[in-house]
């Protein structure tokens, strides 16, 4: 007999007499309002995250200014925002990625409510590697891409993706609850959100 | 004793970390004498209850959420051999390989063996319940293989031959001149002007930890939440320690408790809102990977998913216990129990310290093995009040004390005082004797049950009731 076959009749004998249970109340908030971008700049810069408000044709020389050195992008990163120089990942070794200064990436969703960046590995976004060993993290944000609240975020994104929600830098707090930035992703988390 | 198919079955013992060497009162009055301890408890419990507290009340609707996420765990319990067939199901369409590990010893055999045959001498391990509970580390390093614990937390207690003695923050225990002489003796290539100020210690472990992420071939971790309906896994954390191991290496091995499935994708917008807030004091945790299957190009390429029953469904057996199965382990009972921030989770014996391990450890192991952790706490209330799913902790408890055996002497004296006190005449007497006893000793002398090592005796009162009416 399988372990499955064991745990499952285990897992039924033990349900035999368990009365079906009543349904899941929904009535926490599902319906929010357009998302607060102040809000969410505020959430950011509470998680050592930094904000700059500019425009889509400062993206490139804003992220060269903040890199200032080699940064690497994914390969469906739109042209415009490309500092001169970049190293474009086509399946970039971990040691070469690790190397660069910066990495520049789009997002996917952004929750004003909790500070958080979805990216959910589109070809702007690239593989998760490339986020996760350079030391600075430069993420573009859209306003279209902000919603308020986690619920709007989950209902907005596709599973079958892989995704990283990332909110501020790397930190712990496991040393006498310090919370200290960088401990193994990136140490500095910039965005660039981008006016309408 | 025989097993057949549909027995529920504790977590077998001789394996495993959810059985203590001493009771939780031996274990506990040494714990109370520790100075340090104490205080680093106090400050680390304090802190969390605060800023939980203030994040919590940013959300009007925490109520609602709370209640949610209760109803949803209640649901999946009730429909688990199903959801986890779907969670099978959606997980092998997308590339993985779904092992059912009846309990420790199958599952340390299950992971052995996918290690062994990626060749693999070393793992790297993201902080997990689940394979804290089953002993796994132990297991690989019977079998040659070295584990090797990327949280900050879990990396102190590993280097300084320690248990974990927090859910959320296990070195909780450890203050900073502590930590720092643990890696100056056991951190290979550490810097020997280490100082003990934490971003120091942290970037030490950074340091000492990135080579051993790049050129590590496997990685093991648990799972927050495993979604049936997509076959999505989840894991919270910090630090992004745990990105590293879900991304980097070519096999993940994931570890996850029956009891972690949720229905549905959109299930994660009530337990992401409430797990951050409740755990770590966080409007959101700073790092969330999900997984679903194996992903061409991206992530590991070789994903097994181990569910692990290990006394889980013997907890289920019982109606007015297992709700404990419902916890998401977010710590926030033990930040808010008073008898946890006194003794520190080494005395509870078990990887499930607090609250919620007093009544989910002796459900594990069968109450015989952890008698005395349902007695381990004051019946206060505030982890009912603080748990984000809303487990009655105080009921199970009670419920556990009932069944939990009890010393023949205390029996003996119980069923004597029932019976005296059924008796009115024979109660008057009793009550005579006892002020007598009250004029000839100290109190509680000659008891013989051991109670009053742990308990105060109320003073017997100059006058009995019954007398002051009488004499009215």
């Amino acid at each position: 007999m399988s372990s499955k076959d064991v745990i499952l009749g285990r897992v039924r004998a033990a349900l035999r007499d368990a009365p079906a249970p009543g349904p899941v109340p929904r009535d926490y908030r599902r319906e929010f309002p357009a998302a607060d971008l102040d809000v969410l700049v505020d959430r950011l810069v509470d998680y050592k995250a930094s904000v700059r408000r500019i425009g889509s044709e400062q993206v490139a020389a804003v992220a060269r200014e903040i890199a200032g050195g080699t940064v690497v992008v994914p390969e469906g990163l739109p042209v415009a925002w490309r500092p001169e120089g970049v190293l474009v990942d086509d399946g970039l070794t971990p040691d070469r990625i690790a190397a660069a200064d910066a990495v520049l990436t789009a997002a996917a969703v952004a929750v004003a409510e909790t500070g958080t960046i979805v990216l959910d590995a589109s070809p702007d976004q690239g593989r998760r590697i490339i986020t996760l060993l350079p030391d600075v993290h430069i993420v573009v944000l859209r306003p279209g891409q902000v919603v308020a609240s986690v619920p709007e975020a989950v209902a907005r994104l596709d599973p079958s993706r892989p995704l990283t929600w990332i909110s501020g830098p790397s930190a712990t707090s496991d040393i006498e609850l310090n919370r200290v930035e960088g401990v193994h992703g990136p140490r500095h988390l910039h965005v660039l959100l981008l006016d309408s | 004793m025989s097993t057949f198919l549909g027995m529920p079955a504790t977590a077998p013992r001789g394996v495993g970390h959810l059985r203590g060497d001493e009771p939780f009162p031996a274990a506990a009055h040494t714990a109370l004498a520790n100075d340090q301890l104490r205080r680093n408890l106090r400050h680390a419990t304090t802190t969390i209850r605060g800023k939980s507290g203030r994040v919590i009340a940013e959300l009007p609707d925490w109520q609602e959420l709370r209640s949610a996420g209760s109803a949803i765990k209640a649901d999946v319990m009730s429909r688990l051999p199903e959801l986890l067939e779907e969670l099978e199901a959606r997980v092998t369409e997308r590339g993985g390989v779904v092992h059912w590990a009846a309990d420790a010893n199958q599952a340390n055999a299950i992971v052995t063996e996918l290690v062994r045959r990626t060749g693999s001498e070393r793992v790297i391990k993201v902080k997990s319940m689940a394979t804290q509970e089953i002993a796994l580390n132990e297991a690989l390093e019977a079998a040659g293989i070295q584990p090797v614990e990327t949280d900050l937390a879990e990396l102190i207690v590993q280097l300084g031959n320690d248990q974990p003695s927090h859910i959320l923050v296990p070195a909780i225990h450890r203050n900073r001149s502590e930590i720092r002489e643990i890696f100056l003796t056991a951190m290979p290539g550490v810097d020997p002007g280490l100082t003990d100020d934490p971003p120091v210690l942290a970037a030490a472990a950074r340091k000492y930890l990135r080579e051993t992420f790049l050129s590590t071939k496997v990685a093991i971790s648990g799972a927050n939440f495993g979604i049936a309906e997509t076959g999505t896994l989840a894991v919270v954390e910090s630090e992004g320690n745990g990105r590293m191991c879900l991304t980097l290496p070519d096999t993940l091995i994931t570890v996850m408790g029956i009891e972690k499935v949720v229905p549905a994708w959109r299930d994660l917008e009530v337990f992401l809102q409430l797990l951050p807030r409740a755990s770590t004091g966080e409007r959101m945790n700073p790092y969330t990977t999900m997984w679903t299957g194996v992903t061409p190009g991206d992530g590991p390429q070789d994903f097994h998913l181990v569910l692990l029953d290990n006394g889980r469904s013997a907890v289920l057996a019982d109606p007015a216990g297992r709700s404990a199965l419902h916890c998401i382990r977010c710590s926030a009972c033990l930040n808010v129990c008073p008898v946890y921030e006194r003794t520190g989770g080494h005395a509870y014996g078990s990887v499930y310290p607090g609250p919620i391990g007093a009544v989910l450890s002796p459900q594990l192991t069968g109450i015989e093995d952890n008698a005395s952790l349902p007695f381990a706490s004051s019946l206060c209330g505030a982890c009912f009040d603080a748990c984000p799913v809303r487990i009655d902790i105080p009921s199970i408890l009670v419920h556990l004390r009932n069944r939990a055996p009890h010393p023949k002497s205390e029996r003996a004296a119980m069923r004597a005082a029932a019976y005296t006190m059924d008796r009115p005449k024979l109660y008057a007497r009793a009550q005579r004797a006892a002020k007598l006893a009250r004029i000839a000793g100290r109190r509680g002398r000659g008891l013989p049950l051991g109670w009053n090592r742990a308990r105060d005796l109320p003073e017997i009162p100059a006058q009995t009731f019954r007398d002051w009416w009488a004499s009215r």
